[in-house]
């Protein structure tokens, strides 16, 4: 019997692959993936424990969820190509200038 | 009752005419124009007077106040507390006879300034802030409460301070302008803490004001004689002596003849300079009921007058020999003043405002023509040095004739103006009550300098060799119209002004006696003030100072005319003498050792032992904090995504912990 709990898990191993593509990944693009996978992993959970719970809200969220990483992958590609062009790279180490 | 609403019509004009030239005389450009627009606008202010003057002679009522909207009690200025202060007027003879020297003189010699201001750079400037001065004076001779006294006491001195410094491209005009107007911020200080005294200890007895004619009639809650009323007084005296230049505070007003010679002739001689002796007559009430401070005056006066008038033997400049005769002949009406001769120094205020007026006016004529013909001949000698004159009186005949009976007038012989004022306070010094026969010496003595120094301008200005350069001496113009109508309309006053004052000894009315009883004789009355001896002493001392202005003329003739080498070997005999006289006793560096300095050296102390370690200390510590810590902090901000992920990740993982635990 799979019970709530191992979608739980899956989504909680998920999330930590993401979060440490992102600490430790160069490449922008990788990194950007490594969010998306942390959002899936959000979005498992919502569904998981709307199922669970019986009640839709989660679900509705999990829209709300997609469209907004649809919008951000947009954005984000767009940034990446408009430094791309300008730096060759799209290594994240390049892109700190803005700092002190 | 009569009207005397319009009262107020007397300063504006004269407002309105310092603002049109003070803001369109540069775009005006019209010289002829500016002229006329500043002495236009005394001038209404002179007719306006003239209407009120005669008004108030044929009126029995001869105390009148009013606002600027006409009836008491409009008007306000300011409402604070129990104390309401008006725009207000005070129209008494007092102030009828100070209105009409201002504006009477001021015009003449707004109509003179035309002439001899002609071609300056800032000509409209210069008829703006005349027209100013004139305007705070008026508020000061006709305010009915101290405050709008105050406002034109405050007034003269800032237009003193901008005509002083008119050419303020040269460094002493700038330098005595300043010295002018701190000296006078000491007076200032003492006329303040005097009003608010009296407005505390008038208060402690329930009244609370600072009108002029209530202060009279409550003057006696206060108690005769006492710590308070003397303190008051001479708070008030302190106040008189910086604006009207006595000892101490009399060092400015050499210095102030940097200024243009009108300036000189209408603020430092016939009107600013009159208004400490003004404001004693205005609070004549409180200082009859002051003996010990009038005694002060008295002395202080006497002081003055013999103290100037030996600094005025020995000076080469034109108009400082002038300055220094003006500071004492204003010790002559402080002397009157103390002895309760409040009616002698008015009338010789007067007096001394027409023949002084002249005199300078006169000066001001011949530095003219001298600059005139140094100009010509492309020379840079000192058009104000009298051992370049000499032989003027060919030259300039009208300045000479009005110049020499304006000195008769100040030296006191009879027949002339200065003659009547001037005996009737030395009698009264002599004869008062509050007098005492050494006052007399002293101004006798004074007298006698007088005679002798202003002959001695005479003599070297306008008898004798002409001593001016060779490439000059043949162009020496007489002044043009616009000078030379003023100097005798001045002169003429010179010779007749002291007829309203003859003294009933010599058989005349003594009008302006009886004009001024309404504001003097109530004090006089009460506290028993009047001269009394026998007809033999009047006439023996009138005498004896007749006879010492005689001899101070032949001294002069005798030295600078007769025996042309005398001065020189006099000189060479009592070196040391001379050397004290010509340095004006050294006073000026007295003070600048004793105050200048010191004040400097504590300025020192403040900008070198608080300014720069302490305040700005402070602000620059918290400066460099600032920024110890951002050093400290803008680490944080790598521009390395990862370490900014890294923070969120963590602040996140703490968040929850927090909330789950």
């Amino acid at each position: 019997m799979i019970t709530v709990n191992h979608y739980l898990v899956v989504s909680a191993i998920l999330f930590s692959l993401g979060t440490f593509g992102v600490l430790t990944r160069r490449n922008a693009i990788v990194i950007f993936m490594c969010i998306e996978l942390m959002l899936n992993a959000v979005n498992l959970t919502f569904i998981a424990l709307s199922n669970h719970l019986g009640n839709m809200d989660g679900q509705v969220f999990v829209f709300f969820v997609m469209t907004v990483a649809a919008a951000e992958a947009a954005v984000g590609l767009a940034l990446m190509i408009s430094f791309f062009r300008n730096r060759e790279s799209i290594e994240v180490d390049d892109i700190s200038l803005l700092k002190w | 009752m009569q009207d005397y609403s319009l009262l107020w019509l007397i300063p504006f004009f004269p407002l309105v005419g310092s603002i049109i030239n003070g803001l369109f005389g540069k775009k005006i450009r019209n010289e002829a124009l500016i002229g006329t627009i500043g002495t236009a606008a005394i001038g209404a202010s002179f007719v306006v007077s003239c209407t009120y003057f005669f008004k108030l002679l044929g009126d029995a009522e001869k105390i009148h106040e009013t606002t600027i909207f006409g009836a008491m009690g409009s008007g306000t200025w300011m409402n604070v507390g129990q104390l309401q202060i008006d725009w207000g007027f005070l129209l008494d003879p007092l102030s009828a006879l100070m209105i009409m020297v201002v504006t009477g003189v001021g015009s003449l010699i707004h109509l003179y300034s035309i002439g001899y201001m002609h071609g300056e750079e800032g000509f409209y400037r210069f008829f703006s802030y005349l027209n100013l001065f004139c305007f705070s004076m008026l508020m000061l001779v006709l305010g009915n409460n101290a405050m709008v006294m105050f406002i034109g006491w405050e007034g003269v001195g800032l237009c003193s301070y901008l005509l002083i410094g008119y050419y303020f491209e040269k460094k002493s005009a700038g330098d005595a302008a300043k010295k002018a107007f701190v000296v006078n911020r000491v007076g200032d200080f003492g006329f303040l803490i005097g009003l608010f005294l009296l407005f505390w200890s008038l208060g402690q007895k329930g009244v609370r004001t600072i009108r002029f004619t209530e202060i009279a009639a409550n003057a006696h809650l206060l108690e005769n004689g006492g710590t308070i009323v003397t303190i008051v007084t001479l708070c008030f005296f302190l106040g008189a002596t910086g604006k009207s230049a006595q000892i101490p505070l009399y060092t400015w007003l050499p210095d102030a003849m940097e200024g243009p010679t009108p300036v000189s002739a209408l603020i430092h001689a016939a009107t600013m300079v009159t208004a400490g002796v003004y404001m004693i007559g205005r609070m004549n009430g409180l200082f009859a009921m002051a003996p010990d401070t009038m005694m002060v005056i008295a002395i202080v006066g006497a002081a003055t007058a013999i103290f100037a008038a030996s600094i005025g033997l020995a000076q080469n400049d034109i108009k400082r020999v002038l300055a220094y005769s003006t500071v004492s002949q204003l010790g002559y009406m402080f002397l009157a003043m103390g002895v309760g001769a409040f009616t002698a120094g008015i009338f010789h205020l007067m007096t001394h405002a027409f023949f002084k007026a002249c005199l300078f006016l006169g000066s001001g004529s011949v530095i003219h023509g001298m600059h005139h013909a140094y100009h010509h001949a492309h020379l840079h000698d000192d058009p104000q040095d009298m051992r370049n004159m000499g032989g003027l009186r060919k030259k300039m005949p009208i300045t000479f004739i009005t110049f020499l009976v304006s000195t008769i007038a100040i030296a006191g012989i009879p027949g002339f103006s200065g003659f009547f004022s001037k005996d009737e306070i030395l009698w009264w010094s002599f004869g008062s009550t509050r007098g005492g026969w050494i006052l007399w010496v002293v101004g006798a003595i004074a007298a006698g300098m007088t005679a002798f120094y202003m002959f001695r301008l005479v003599f070297m200005t306008f008898f004798g060799e002409q001593k001016t350069d060779p490439r000059a001496k043949d162009h020496i113009p007489e002044s043009g119209l616009t000078i030379t109508i003023p100097l005798m309309v001045l002169g003429a006053l010179a010779v007749i002004g002291g007829y309203i004052g003859v003294p009933a000894i010599l058989g005349g009315a003594n009008h302006i006696h009886h004009f001024l009883e309404p504001v003097f004789g109530q004090a006089q009355k009460l506290h028993a003030i009047e001269a009394h001896g026998s007809h033999a002493t009047e006439y023996g001392l009138m005498g004896i100072s007749v006879g010492i202005a005689v001899i101070g003329i032949f001294g002069a003739w005798f030295m600078y005319v007769k025996n042309p080498e005398m001065p020189k070997q006099l000189v060479a005999k009592f070196k040391w003498l001379h050397t004290a006289i010509f340095n004006k006793w050294f006073v000026d560096e007295l003070y600048d050792a004793m105050f200048v300095n010191a004040t400097k050296r504590a300025g020192r102390i403040c900008w070198k032992g608080f300014d720069l370690p302490i305040i700005d200390g402070i602000v620059n510590g918290v400066g460099w904090l600032v920024r110890g810590f951002s050093a400290a902090l803008r680490y944080t901000q790598s521009g390395q995504i990862h370490s900014y992920a890294m923070a969120m990740v963590i602040g996140a993982v703490i968040i929850v912990a927090a909330y789950v635990l």
